[in-house]
């Protein structure tokens, strides 16, 4: 399992928030080619991303690279300059259509192949961000087995669904559930929108909650201030997983017993909640929780 | 038998005493009281004189002597620039000024440098356009630079005689009781002051808020005072102190604060009981807040804080969760409204605070400090005073006091500051020696001295990104590169002297 909790938008013509973006521990950042960067900055933002992916060590952080549209006079020399770079992942912006993608995936393999890199080592993201791109969002979805996921991007969907934004966010009810049941129907992770005033960590931190129990994996992020509180959102509480614990211990020993059924509390464990438990546990090492020491935390308790 | 003047008779020899002096009569060896009961006119019951020009002849301050001033009224000063003016006037030259510090404010010291009025500064530190032309070789007589805990130091072991002390004073009586919290000026702490009041060999207060007898609580002493000048205006209440230093929002500030309470949280040396020292910057008052949450989540209360008090830190006090504060020299507006208020709220002086040589100073018995660095090294020497192209720009302050005398001394600072890079191979000046240097907390990574494996030991589990201080340097160069070494010039523009009265550093002019 790959965590995509956070995806931490990066200007791509400021050298010094490019230069270490890593040091607050988003899963991964996200350098931007299209719109932070004006026309006249293009060329020098798409020149200092390719520098900054060929010589700074972003450690275990993915790197991800959103990418002008092809239908923008850019689009094919920044795929041209970012195979090069080799970022694990390029962004499609604008995505509404299965075609938009085959095309940047035609591209991507003719670099890689020029440049002599592994085929299909450079993954994709679509980013759907009107109502056309939610309408083909399954499709979309099927467009290309270097897909990995699909961000919903909702300033433009507002915009184009002649609304905006509001605290509750049932506008973008719909597009979200679209986009999460694409994403799962083929195996994608799916990440939200941006929660644009980084000034309000409470309404941050509801949108987050919302999102997540919704199922998405992730969120986009504009401010580093917002990772910690995202990746506390995702990361389970100890109650979680001292339950999670139990449940598997309670079915390892029914199976040790040759006994088809376990429970735990009195309630019946069927394979559903084993899958569950068995994620928490996972997420919970991913998210740099250490077992080791909720287990010592556990015997202190008992 | 010779009579005394009260009409007795006195031996000439008495068993027991070297030396017999009889009476004279109640007045003459006691030129301070009036010389006639009931005069209301006579010249000591006050010590105002009539302008700064009165004082500064009645002090007899002579071409070659020492004169000192102290910094608390920090970027507002204006009491160094009025008195060397009159001085520049008077005709006097060739003059040593011993500022606890010199700022912003300071910078018609050039011309007064240029004039011979001055010939050699003793200082903590040197800003902007002074300091520049300082290190381009405006002085013949190296700079002295010292830490607070030095200079202390120096005047109480008379190393340094002061000849005449000019204390601006925000609060004044008419016989010499001054305080720092009142009044239009008010500046809080008049720590630095309070050693040259004691030391010095004549007093001269400057105040613009002359108020009735006696001005108690004072800080500066009636007995310690010759003589009082009374003026407009002392300092600029916008330079004096921050308003409200306001808790950061910059990402990266926040970063390396989290990771420097984590690490103070882990490193042994927060318990109940604890004490600590944080400073005025942006990092160091995040980290104050994150601490106030680990104390409360812990149960843990302080038993003081010590040095330069923010508001951030009264606010912990008066929550209870530090039970004293004890302020040599006090940051903001809050600072400045508690020490006025509190009397567990302290003011010391800069002796008691960190002189290396008295019977005890306070910064022996801080277990935690954070301070900042301009430039640290492999060696974890810290530079808070000439900056990447070797000028002067910053002030040694209680760096290298605090850094020996806590328990964990915790550097905090980015990894880079625009395109330099903030840990290197060799600092271009050393202020704080590497072996009183426990941590360096970066935004990219923790660095423990390898002098202190017990820390190290107890961090390696708590999940903090630790390094070797040789691999956040790497990770720096790999980023920057490696700066081409600044040109120097062979003479020498500043001498560094550590604490203890030793050399630890000299700076060099820097070439054009």
């Amino acid at each position: 399992m790959k965590l995509r909790r956070t995806m931490l938008y990066v200007p791509g013509n400021n050298p010094n928030m490019v230069k270490d973006a890593h040091i607050y521990r988003s899963d991964s950042v996200m350098f931007d080619l299209e719109d932070s960067v004006s026309v006249n900055e293009k060329d020098s933002a798409r020149f200092l991303i390719f520098q900054a992916l060929r010589c700074i060590d972003y450690e275990n952080t993915e790197t991800v690279v959103r990418i002008n549209g092809l239908n923008t006079p850019f689009g094919a020399d920044d795929v041209e300059a970012m195979v090069r770079a080799r970022p694990h992942v390029i962004r499609l912006p604008k995505t509404e259509t299965a075609e938009d993608i085959r095309q940047v995936d035609s591209l991507i393999s003719k670099v890689e192949k020029k440049a002599g890199i592994e085929e299909g080592s450079i993954k994709l993201f679509a980013a759907i961000e009107n109502a056309r791109g939610v309408v083909n969002a399954y499709q979309i979805a099927l467009s290309s087995p270097r897909l990995v996921g699909i961000a919903f991007g909702a300033e433009d969907f507002v915009t184009n669904l002649n609304t905006q934004r509001s605290k509750e966010g049932l506008e973008l009810f719909t597009a979200r559930q679209e986009i999460l049941m694409a994403s799962r129907a083929a195996g994608l992770h799916a990440i939200d929108t941006v929660f644009a005033d980084v000034n309000d960590d409470e309404g941050f931190r509801r949108e987050v909650e919302l999102i997540k129990s919704m199922g998405f994996d992730g969120k986009s992020v504009i401010n580093p201030r917002q990772v910690s509180i995202v990746h506390e959102i995702y990361t389970p509480t100890f109650e979680q997983i001292h339950s999670a614990r139990k449940i598997l211990r309670a079915i390892e020993k029914a199976e040790r017993e040759g006994s088809g059924v376990a429970a735990v509390d009195g309630r019946m464990i069927d394979k559903p909640i084993v899958e569950r438990a068995r994620r928490t546990l996972e997420l919970a090492q991913l998210s740099g929780i250490y077992l080791d020491e909720i287990e010592e935390e556990e015997s202190d308790a008992q | 038998m010779p009579s005394n003047a009260a009409g007795r008779e006195i031996p000439s020899k008495i068993a027991g005493l070297d030396l017999v002096k009889p009476f004279e009569g109640a007045f003459v060896n006691t030129p301070l009281v009036r010389k006639q009961k009931g005069s209301r006119t006579l010249p000591r019951l006050n010590k105002l004189m009539e302008s700064l020009e009165q004082a500064i002849l009645n002090s007899e301050l002579k071409d070659g002597m020492t004169i000192s001033f102290h910094h608390h009224l920090r970027n507002g000063d204006m009491v160094l620039n009025m008195v060397m003016d009159v001085i520049a006037n008077l005709g006097i030259k060739n003059l040593t000024v011993a500022s606890s510090s010199l700022t912003t404010a300071h910078e018609p010291l050039i011309r007064h440098i240029k004039n011979g009025v001055v010939t050699r500064l003793v200082t903590s530190g040197l800003r902007d356009k002074l300091a520049d032309e300082i290190s381009h070789g405006l002085m013949d007589i190296p700079v002295m630079f010292h830490s607070h805990g030095g200079r202390a130091r120096m005047i109480e072991s008379g190393e340094m005689k002061i000849d005449v002390a000019f204390l601006g004073v925000p609060s004044c009586d008419v016989y010499g009781n001054a305080n720092g919290y009142s009044g239009p000026s008010a500046c809080g702490s008049l720590g630095y002051a309070m050693v040259d009041a004691v030391h010095a060999s004549k007093v001269i207060l400057v105040t613009d808020n002359l108020v009735e007898y006696p001005n108690t609580p004072f800080s500066i002493h009636q007995d310690q005072v010759d003589s009082i000048v009374q003026v407009d205006q002392i300092g600029d209440p916008e330079g004096i102190s921050a308003g409200a230093l306001r808790m950061t929002r910059n990402p990266r500030d926040i970063l390396i604060a989290q990771y420097a309470t984590h690490v103070i949280e882990h490193s042994g040396y927060m318990e109940d009981g604890f004490s600590l020292q944080t400073g005025s910057g942006s990092i160091s008052l995040a980290v104050t807040n994150f601490l106030r949450d680990v104390m409360i989540r812990k149960k843990y209360t302080a038993s003081f804080a010590l040095g330069g008090i923010t508001g951030s830190i009264v606010g912990l006090h008066e929550e209870g969760l530090i039970k004293r504060l004890l302020d040599v020299q006090s940051f903001d507006m809050e600072a400045i409204r508690s020490i006025a208020e509190n009397r567990y709220h302290t003011e010391i002086d800069a002796s008691y605070y960190a002189n290396p040589h008295n019977k005890g100073c306070a910064t022996n018995k801080i277990n935690v400090v954070i301070l900042s660095a301009m430039e640290i090294d492999t060696s974890f020497n810290v530079n808070v005073l000439t900056g990447s192209d070797g000028v002067i720009r910053g002030a040694s302050g209680g760096h290298s006091d605090t850094a020996i005398g806590s328990g964990i001394s915790i550097i905090v600072a980015p990894l880079f500051r625009g395109r330099t890079a903030t840990v290197v191979d060799r600092v271009q000046t050393i202020i704080t020696p590497g072996e009183t240097v426990d941590v360096l907390v970066t935004d990219h990574g923790v660095a423990v001295n390898p002098k202190r494996q017990d820390i190290y030991d107890r961090l390696k589990t708590k999940h903090l990104p630790i390094y070797t201080i040789e691999q956040l340097q790497k990770k720096a160069e790999k980023v920057t590169g490696r700066p081409e070494p600044v040109k120097f010039e062979k003479r020498v523009v500043g001498v560094v002297e550590y604490r203890d009265g030793t050399i630890l550093d000299v700076i060099h002019q820097v070439k054009d």
